[in-house]
């Protein structure tokens, strides 16, 4: 495998009902910054119905749009998908692929390295091209506290990105490129059923602009009801500790994390959380951080911009009464 | 049912140091454990057995003392234990793990399922649950949350998947990456940690692969990704004004007036 062969970059776009997830288009617009420096082009590469507008993803920066048509791509069945992205990546070769590093990403993607027998690097935070036109793949590593480096010597250099650590792309709809549209290979296996989708999760935490998150400062489930109330009022999701949540208080969807969810939104309002690394590592990098706990010696108080040593339980509710006059 | 769990000895992660103007980690000041979402996987294939009957083996690939995480899962339920360990192993990356483990589970064959953990928290991945089940050739099922049925000849499991959750059946031999959603794992048994003490570790090295794998295809020869450099985030700049007991009253208005700012236009009121 030389470089020579392998050209461009080609971000495989996730989808649901004809839906991209918006990781997509923030990977566009990096892959188009990265190519700066080395001219080569920007492809995606779908898999998703008919009905899907695979238009948007020139708009938001590729040049060629490989769009592999079926309505089998409705459901999250992985050999499926890999038997069809496997000739594509073969015919295309390109030097670099990029996937979101959502549930199914991360699933797929290391059964598509595997099969090229190439490398994969996860959850990356950040990408740039070396001077040798090599992709450095930068990650977060123990517990957040590094930040590694990363080099593929086989090609395609492949990684999985996080949603929501690059800029979205405005859309232009006067770009111009190629729509490439292909019949699916393969449409069945026999190894895996999906029997049915069970839930469809409705608090996306991940999107969330201002999360009301508690912790084990809260008592019991109803506790959680008031910060429902002040999410509402601000038009936000609530958080949880994974302590609360083994608990039972609040369903594990509302967890932020390390093993839970990371979040990024412009406020985060953390009550009776202690701030524990596992913790920080989902919710530091909140635009602002407030935070409402017993104990000044909390650690959540050294990232806070605000902090209220005080009771939850008497502070959010007085805040409720002065946000409704 | 012949059950193989994929088990990592890793650092204990609340007590590792870091030095954090050279970037460098101090591994020595931390105790090593099980990995804790391995703790789940072993838990697994302990009811699967209880339900099925079968054999489980635990598979390690580390250093020598990654010999007593092998115990401790005996300890928890498995029946026996291998340890893949050689010099020539170590510095692996996730390709060359995944593809050593499953070079290994053919060794040990015959099996019917491998499960794995969600991921580790020292490597934190998430890859080499799949990426073993490709070197195999066989199915996977990834973040999986809930075990419904069990039988020798499938797996019905709910799994973690496109912000929501799917049920899906896999006919075995196939491969699961399990959550700590799944179970609460048990204390070892009494007979089982008489057992672990004098059951043998299987020690495999790499002579024993010497018919299906070569060098350049395990440890960081077969690694294709490499850490070029280790940098130190930048610490988040907090403004970090903290009120105390006695002026509530400030600190209220305060995040009144960021709340006010903040509001997203969908809120109430
Ligand atoms: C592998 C691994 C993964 C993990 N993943 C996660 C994860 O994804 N997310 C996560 O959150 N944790 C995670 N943890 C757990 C983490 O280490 C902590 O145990 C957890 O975050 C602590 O939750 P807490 O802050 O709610 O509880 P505590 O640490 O018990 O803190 C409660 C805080 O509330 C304060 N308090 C008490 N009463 C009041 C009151 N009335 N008003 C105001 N303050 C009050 C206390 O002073 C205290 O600081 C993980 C751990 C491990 C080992
Ligand atoms: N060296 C190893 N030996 C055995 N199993 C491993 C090893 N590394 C990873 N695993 C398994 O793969 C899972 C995911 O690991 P990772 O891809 O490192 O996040 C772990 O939970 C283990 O079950």
């Amino acid at each position: 495998m030389t470089q020579q062969e392998y050209n461009g970059i080609m971000v495989i776009a996730e989808q649901k009902d004809g839906k991209v997830h918006p990781v997509a288009f923030e990977l566009l617009g990096k892959a188009r910054k990265l190519v700066e420096k080395k001219p080569q082009g920007v492809m995606g590469l779908v898999l998703g119905p008919e009905t899907l507008d695979a238009k948007n993803l020139i708009e938001g920066g590729a040049d060629r749009v490989f769009h592999v048509t079926s309505e089998i791509f409705n459901l999250p069945d992985e050999l499926i998908y890999k038997e069809n992205i496997l000739p594509i990546i073969r015919e295309i070769k390109p030097a670099i692929v990029l996937i979101g590093a959502t549930t199914f990403g991360r699933s797929l993607a290391p059964r598509i390295a595997a099969a090229l027998d190439t490398g994969l690097t996860a959850d990356c935070t950040d990408l740039q091209i070396d001077d040798d036109g090599k992709l450095v793949q930068i990650r977060p590593a123990f517990t957040e506290n590094i930040l590694a480096h990363i080099k593929t010597k086989t090609y395609p250099q492949m990684a999985t990105i996080r949603y929501r650590e690059f800029s979205r792309p405005d859309l232009d709809p006067e770009r111009k490129g190629e729509i490439i549209l292909r019949e699916p290979s393969v449409t069945s296996q026999n190894r895996v059923e999906i029997l049915e989708e069970v839930t469809r999760q409705k608090t996306n935490i991940a999107e969330a602009e201002i999360v009301v998150a508690g912790g084990r400062g809260l008592k019991n489930a109803p506790d959680f009801i008031t910060l429902q109330e002040l999410a509402d009022l601000l038009g936000g999701t609530v958080g949880a500790t994974r302590d609360v949540v083994d608990a039972g208080f609040i369903s594990k969807a509302h967890q932020v994390g390390y093993s839970g969810h990371r979040v990024k939104p412009l406020l985060y309002i953390a009550c009776g959380i202690s701030g524990a690394p596992q913790h920080k590592a989902g919710m530091k990098e909140s635009e602002t951080i407030i935070a409402i706990n017993t104990d000044p010696s909390a650690p959540i108080f050294s990232i806070a911009d605000i902090g209220i040593v005080g009771d939850w339980a008497e502070v959010i509710p007085r805040l409720l009464e002065k946000l409704k006059q | 049912m012949r059950i193989i769990v994929l088990i990592k000895q890793v650092p204990e992660m609340d007590r590792v140091k870091f030095d954090s103007e050279k970037g460098v980690i101090d591994r020595k000041s931390a105790g090593v454990e099980i990995n804790p979402f391995d703790l789940n996987a072993l838990e697994t294939a302990v009811q699967i057995k209880e339900q099925v009957g079968g054999e489980i083996i635990a598979l390690s690939m580390g250093p020598p003392r990654a010999e007593k995480t092998l115990r401790e899962a005996v300890a928890r339920g498995a029946d026996r234990g291998i340890l893949l360990s050689d010099g020539k192993f170590a510095g692996a990356d996730t390709r060359a793990t995944s593809f050593t483990l499953a070079r290994a589970i053919e060794k040990a064959a015959p099996f019917d399922l491998v499960i794995a953990g969600e991921m580790t928290v020292d490597g934190d991945t998430a890859q080499v649950g799949p990426q073993t089940a490709e070197y195999l050739d066989i199915p996977h099922v990834a973040y999986v949350t809930d075990l419904e049925e069990a039988s020798d000849s499938s797996l019905t499991v709910t799994c973690n998947i496109w912000e929501g959750s799917y049920r899906k059946r896999m006919h075995l031999p196939g491969l699961i990456t399990v959550t700590k959603d799944i179970n609460f794992p048990r204390l070892p048994e009494l007979k089982n940690k008489m057992k672990s003490r004098e059951v043998e570790i299987c020690r495999w090295d790499f002579s024993t692969f010497s018919d299906n794998l070569s060098p350049e295809q395990t440890g960081l020869k077969g690694s294709p990704t490499q850490v070029k450099k280790i940098t130190i985030p930048p610490p988040i700049e907090r403004k970090g004004q903290v009120f105390s007991p006695e002026e509530t009253d400030e600190a209220l208005a305060a995040i009144e007036k960021i709340c006010r700012e903040k509001r997203v236009s969908g809120g109430q009121s």
